[in-house]
């Protein structure tokens, strides 16, 4: 199985550092920002971007959490999977602006999910996705806000985040 | 996994990958939105044989937080007292659109008949058949214990002691297969005449005493319902002298462990197998486990009715 490094560690630190200060210039400071990362990947690229947005602007509140979307897939039945936890920060997701955080953006389904699930946890005055890897091929109509890095890939093809946290090194390999 | 007829379908690893899914499932009981969409369009039916409103019910909710649609058929008020047969009752059920069957039966392995016959495809889930097994019963107790030790694995080494009518209990026999599976060990006390023969070769100690097993200081103990129904006084000479040797009352309970747990499953007898002291006292997890019956079932329920058609 041949496979090819396409980000390094060094490649993700920078990407996320952009992505971290995309976001700030978009909301204009770090007022009522919470991010939810989605399992398992997301959860950990989420952590750091709290991280880094904290370093940037300590006025950010650290509101980060765990949006775990199994129960609200559109294939939900198809094979039996483990849910994991969903962590809502202590501040709630009302009025907030909620950042969805994945590590790679494909069909769109994934964010589909994310959104219904958001909608039981409350009414967020915005919603918007940073992605690690958007690497095209969309089956609904989703686009994401912040983007570590466009890769445009075959179907056939298939992109692996791995993170420090839960793999042997920080990068995104692509594989056939 | 299709069905839940026996906890013999499940591995050690499937039990605890169960337990896990009903573990973070417990949570939706927390949030505002109590509803989860994973089995829209699904029809459960609830056949109930048997009058039972607290499982009925728990698996009723389970159903409905996983948006499925659920249908109550009780048999009393049905075309079985005209004399249908079980396999026609659960073909016209599947032929009305039914994805799954939960069924009480008073008859030992009739769920298990209906899930292996091959006269319907839909998921059978064994809500208690006679005294034979009631699954989800052991699995919402073993949920319980993990989250009073802390655990997010097994119950090894944890010291448990059921005590009472193990004869006709169906919660006794899930409960020893599934606590031996995860690692616990298990400690049986009741009147001989409450004792069927073999159980220990489900693996269990025998006790003719409560106070000898208070006295080795289990981590739970589990008192079973009197079933006032199944009693006709051959069982014991009367309800005072069972009390009197079976009772979990106020001189038991000061025996028992500060971190010990009380388990039931209720509906509990106040008075009789139970004192209300120890029914309402801070070690009784009852309630708990009432909660814990719905996360578990909608685990159940998720397992069953997932993964295609296999």
């Amino acid at each position: 199985m041949s496979q090819r490094v396409v980000l390094d560690g060094a490649d993700i630190d920078r990407a996320l550092k952009r992505i971290s200060h995309e976001i700030l210039e978009a909301n204009e400071g770090p007022k009522d920002i919470v991010l939810l990362g989605i399992p398992t990947r997301g959860k950990h690229l989420a952590k750091r971007i709290a991280k880094i947005l904290e370093s940037i602007d300590p006025a950010f509140e650290n509101q980060v959490g765990v949006l775990d979307i199994t129960m609200y897939r559109d294939d939900a039945t198809s094979t039996e999977r483990v849910i994991r936890t969903t962590e809502i920060p202590n501040g709630g997701i009302n009025d907030k602006v909620v950042v969805l955080v994945d590590d790679v953006l494909y069909s769109g389904r994934t964010v589909r999910a994310a959104l219904d699930a958001i909608t039981d946890y409350g009414r967020p005055r915005q919603v918007k996705l940073a992605v690690l890897v958007d690497r095209g091929h969309r089956e609904l109509p989703i686009r994401a806000d912040f983007v570590g890095k466009n890769l445009p890939t075959a179907k056939t093809e298939r992109v692996k985040v791995q993170l420090s946290e839960a793999d042997p090194i920080d990068q995104v390999v692509i594989f056939q | 996994m299709k069905h839940l007829t026996s906890i013999r379908e499940l591995s050690k690893a499937s039990a605890i990958a169960l337990l896990d899914n009903a573990q973070q499932l417990s949570q939706v009981n927390d949030r505002d939105v109590k509803k989860l969409p994973a089995l829209r369009g699904k029809t459960v039916v609830n056949l109930f044989f048997e009058n039972s409103t607290r499982t009925r019910i728990s698996f009723e909710i389970a159903a409905k937080r996983l948006s499925a649609d659920v249908i109550n058929f009780s048999a009393e008020s049905s075309s079985v007292s005209k004399g249908e047969t079980l396999k026609d009752t659960a073909q016209t059920l599947e032929a009305l659109g039914a994805d799954a069957i939960v069924i009480r039966h008073p008859l030992s392995g009739a769920p298990k008949n209906l899930a292996a016959n091959n006269w319907i495809s839909a998921s059978v889930i064994n809500a208690g058949d006679g005294s034979h097994e009631h699954p989800t019963q052991a699995l919402l107790d073993a949920l319980t214990m993990r989250q009073v030790i802390g655990s997010t694995t097994d119950l090894s080494g944890l010291k448990v002691l059921i005590v009472g009518d193990i004869l006709h209990s169906r919660v006794a026999r899930s409960n020893l297969l599934l606590l031996n599976l995860l690692g616990a060990e298990v400690e049986i006390a009741g009147p001989n005449s409450l004792i069927p023969e073999g159980i220990e070769e489900l693996g269990a100690t025998i006790s003719n005493s409560f106070e000898n097993s208070l006295a080795k200081k289990p981590n739970a103990v589990m008192m079973l319902r009197v079933q006032k129904e199944r009693m006709q006084g051959e069982y014991f000479t009367s309800h005072q002298e069972y009390s009197r040797h079976w009772a979990l009352d106020s001189e038991r309970l000061s025996m028992l462990g500060a971190d010990s747990m009380i388990l039931h499953p209720g509906p509990m007898n106040r008075g009789f197998e139970i004192s209300s002291e120890a029914a309402d006292d801070p070690r009784s997890k009852v309630l708990q486990q009432v909660s814990n019956g719905v996360a578990v079932r909608m685990a159940v329920l998720y397992g069953c009715l997932s993964g295609g058609q296999s």
